[in-house]
């Protein structure tokens, strides 16, 4: 059977932990019990337990702890359980991990990554549903990354780890196990800073990435609108080109996200076609995401989540705007 | 082993456990008197007695140097270490070269006993981002969030262990670091670790204005070592033979995974920096009570007893240390040129596009526009 999300990521770790042995793995509840989405499952057994560790509840100490890792040479790759969870290690991304090299220099670093599910959907209590990515990405020297896809997950998961520099796995988990391809054994990268296009049109240019590609891809399947649909994988540093060369050639563009809107990474991508491209554009650019407020609990969760009428209505709007 | 006991009206029969239960004692070799016990003198040759005499003097004069250059404006915001010579180089002598140093800022002569130069450590107050380039390569940095840096040195000592390295990594800090939450989850996770991680606390009595007592209902800091499992000392730290043998015994804990919660009893005489006016928050009463225990005078009372001072020309010595003091100022006024381009070049390994731009952006306004260098104060460095 063709591979999830979930079995991308363990293919990874475990491709990774076998070629290098600085990789480290650790966080609450990976080792024994290989994690709660069991994206660690089997590395304990297989690579010990002095490279497979289970942590005490300590979000700051796992991060923190990663850093230091990092700066001795190891290569730290942190589990974090729900990025509901990450705001306390916050300060550990921003103090430490993403200005290390820049702090010294050069002479230390941070080669490290955090892992973490993010998202709505899962009918989940709070803090387990959160979209924060627009706030992480501002942070200058941190990579964000986040994949849509099983083959996507563990070539971006396998360059994250073999980066030199911090990098921020937002896992989308609402699609962990909903979505299988085809994942090679081989030994590959996604690159970072790379956006895919995963559908060419004339008409008007989409943009999303994580969970909100599926209900975008949707949304364009049942329109009749010839949209180009651009997956972003990495939220900084970020593929403007892709972007770019796109509106150039549809002059109007939607971006679909699911955290919430004001100062959502969707205002940085409209900014930047301002700034490049502003005079091709023939419409005004709409985004489709969350909203001002926390992601409602299981019971109403799914009036928070962008989900596809509201994308195609979007696009529907965008791409017949006489300007 | 229950006993009835009383808090206020409050009659106890449940077995309650009190931080009264747990006395904690102040390790001391010489007294404020400087008194000693001579069995207790840790066994160092006449040669390193003289040398911790001789940092002392070096953290002194550094520190008394460095406020006079700051209220001549040729020195950036500096916090005076005044007070707490015997607790920094005591703990400094300790370590060895591979040892790693990540510390709040107040612990200049333990980094130079590391190897690194007073010329960087000048550089880092001015300011001048290539110090810390240089304090890395000596295994040393300096974290000013404060407290967060402590998780970071669990991760060193973890890393230590993973590869079988034989070192120990320390934190210095202060009281108040004591208060975050990092230092919780940083200290107890190296216990969990069994981590090669001294945490020294330079317990000097004030957080900016915020008194010891305020900063937490505890009666020390080195009994909570207890609550995390790993060992814990309280030392005068104004006594640097116990603070050199109490750090030699952490030292050893440590490399055999046992991670120390290591307090040092000191006193911070002057100002939390230059930008703070410590008579605001404390009468001087209190700071003249702990000049009276001077580190310096107590240690000189004690080479005078063992016949060690006619050894000692301090004249002379402290004409050294100056004469090593206007030639780092002097190296440290030599330091450059500058670029803009390094502020942007050390942020990822590879330049990403729109930092890249951003960078070009920057060379050509200072480039084009005329009036911009005015908006740019060029002081004096630092």
């Amino acid at each position: 059977m063709p591979e999830t999300i979930i079995d991308a990521i363990n293919m990874a770790l475990s491709e990774e932990m076998e070629q290098d042995d600085r990789v480290v793995v650790f966080g609450e509840d990976v080792a024994e019990t290989g994690g709660v989405f069991r994206a660690t499952e089997g590395l304990k057994d297989r690579f010990g337990s002095t490279r497979v560790v289970d942590t005490p509840l300590s979000e700051i100490a796992i991060v923190g702890g990663a850093v230091g890792l990092a700066v001795f040479g190891l290569r730290p790759v942190a589990e974090i359980q729900f990025s509901g969870f990450l705001p306390p290690a916050f300060d550990q991304l921003v103090t430490h991990a993403s200005r290390m090299r820049w702090r010294t220099r050069g002479e230390w670093s941070a080669p490290m990554v955090v892992r973490t599910p993010y998202g709505a959907g899962i009918r989940a209590l709070e803090h387990h549903s959160e979209s924060l990515e627009g706030a992480y990405a501002h942070v200058p020297g941190l990579k964000v990354v986040i994949p849509s896809t099983p083959y996507d997950t563990k070539g971006l998961l396998k360059a994250s780890i073999r980066d030199p520099d911090p990098v921020l796995f937002m896992e989308p988990k609402h699609v962990y196990r909903s979505i299988r391809e085809d994942v090679p054994e081989d030994d590959y990268e996604v690159p970072i800073g790379d956006a895919a296009v995963r559908r060419e049109g004339e008409d008007v240019t989409v943009i999303s990435w994580g969970a909100m590609m599926q209900q975008t891809l949707e949304a364009v399947s049942k329109l009749h609108v010839d949209a180009e649909v651009i997956d972003l994988r990495t939220i900084s540093p970020m593929d403007r080109e892709t972007i770019v060369e796109s509106v150039k050639k549809t002059g109007r563009c939607v971006v679909v996200h699911e955290a919430p809107k004001s100062g959502g990474w969707g205002s940085e991508i409209i900014a930047t076609i301002n700034d490049e491209v502003l005079m091709y554009l023939e419409a005004p650019i709409e985004r489709v995401t969350g909203f001002d407020i926390p992601v409602p609990l299981l019971s109403m969760e799914d009036y928070y989540i962008p989900h596809p009428p509201r994308i195609a209505e979007a696009i529907e709007r965008v791409a017949s705007d006489g300007g | 082993m229950t006993e009835n006991t009383t808090q206020g009206t409050v009659e106890l029969d449940a077995p309650w456990i009190t931080q009264n239960d747990l006395p904690v004692t102040k390790y001391q070799i010489i007294d404020e008197n400087g008194g000693y016990d001579a069995e207790a003198v840790p066994d160092l040759d006449t040669q390193e007695f003289l040398d911790l005499y001789r940092w002392m003097l070096v953290e002194k004069r550094y520190a008394e140097r460095m406020i006079n250059l700051q209220r001549r404006g040729e020195m950036g915001t500096v916090g005076s270490s005044r007070g707490h010579e015997a607790s920094i180089v005591g703990s400094g002598y300790a370590l060895a070269d591979d040892d790693y140093l990540l510390a709040m800022g107040r612990e200049t002569s333990a980094m130079l006993m590391k190897g690194v130069s007073l010329r960087d450590i000048l550089l880092f107050w001015r300011g001048i981002e290539d110090a810390q380039k240089y304090l890395a390569q000596q295994n040393c940095m300096i974290g000013i969030s404060v407290g967060g840096y402590l998780p970071v040195v669990t991760g060193i000592g973890w890393g230590m262990n993973i590869t079988d390295t034989d070192s120990v990594v320390t934190a210095h800090f202060g009281d108040g670091a004591t208060s975050t939450g990092a230092f919780h989850e940083a200290v107890n996770f190296a216990g969990v670790l069994n981590a090669p991680a001294i945490f020294y606390c330079q317990n000097n009595q004030w957080a900016i204005s915020t008194p010891f007592e305020k900063q937490t209902n505890a009666d020390s800091i080195a009994q909570r070592a207890v609550g995390y499992g790993v060992h814990g000392i309280r030392v005068d730290g104004n006594d640097v033979l116990a603070v050199y043998h109490a750090m030699s015994e952490a030292r050893e804990l440590a490399r055999q995974g046992n991670p120390v919660l290591f307090e040092a009893l000191t006193y911070r005489t002057e100002g939390h920096s230059t930008s703070d006016d410590p008579t605001k928050y404390r009468g001087s009463e209190e700071v003249d009570q702990w000049k009276d225990r001077d580190p310096i005078e107590r240690y000189e009372s004690f080479l005078e007893s063992e016949g060690l001072w006619e050894e000692v020309d301090k004249q002379a010595m402290v004409d050294e240390v100056d004469a090593e003091f206007d030639a780092a100022i002097e190296a440290a006024d030599d330091y450059g040129p500058r670029d803009v381009e390094e502020l942007f070049a050390y942020l990822y390994e590879e330049m990403p596009p729109e930092l890249e731009s951003q960078l070009h952006e920057l060379e050509r306004s200072l480039r084009e526009l005329d009036d911009l260098e005015e908006y740019i104060v060029r002081r004096p460095k630092g």
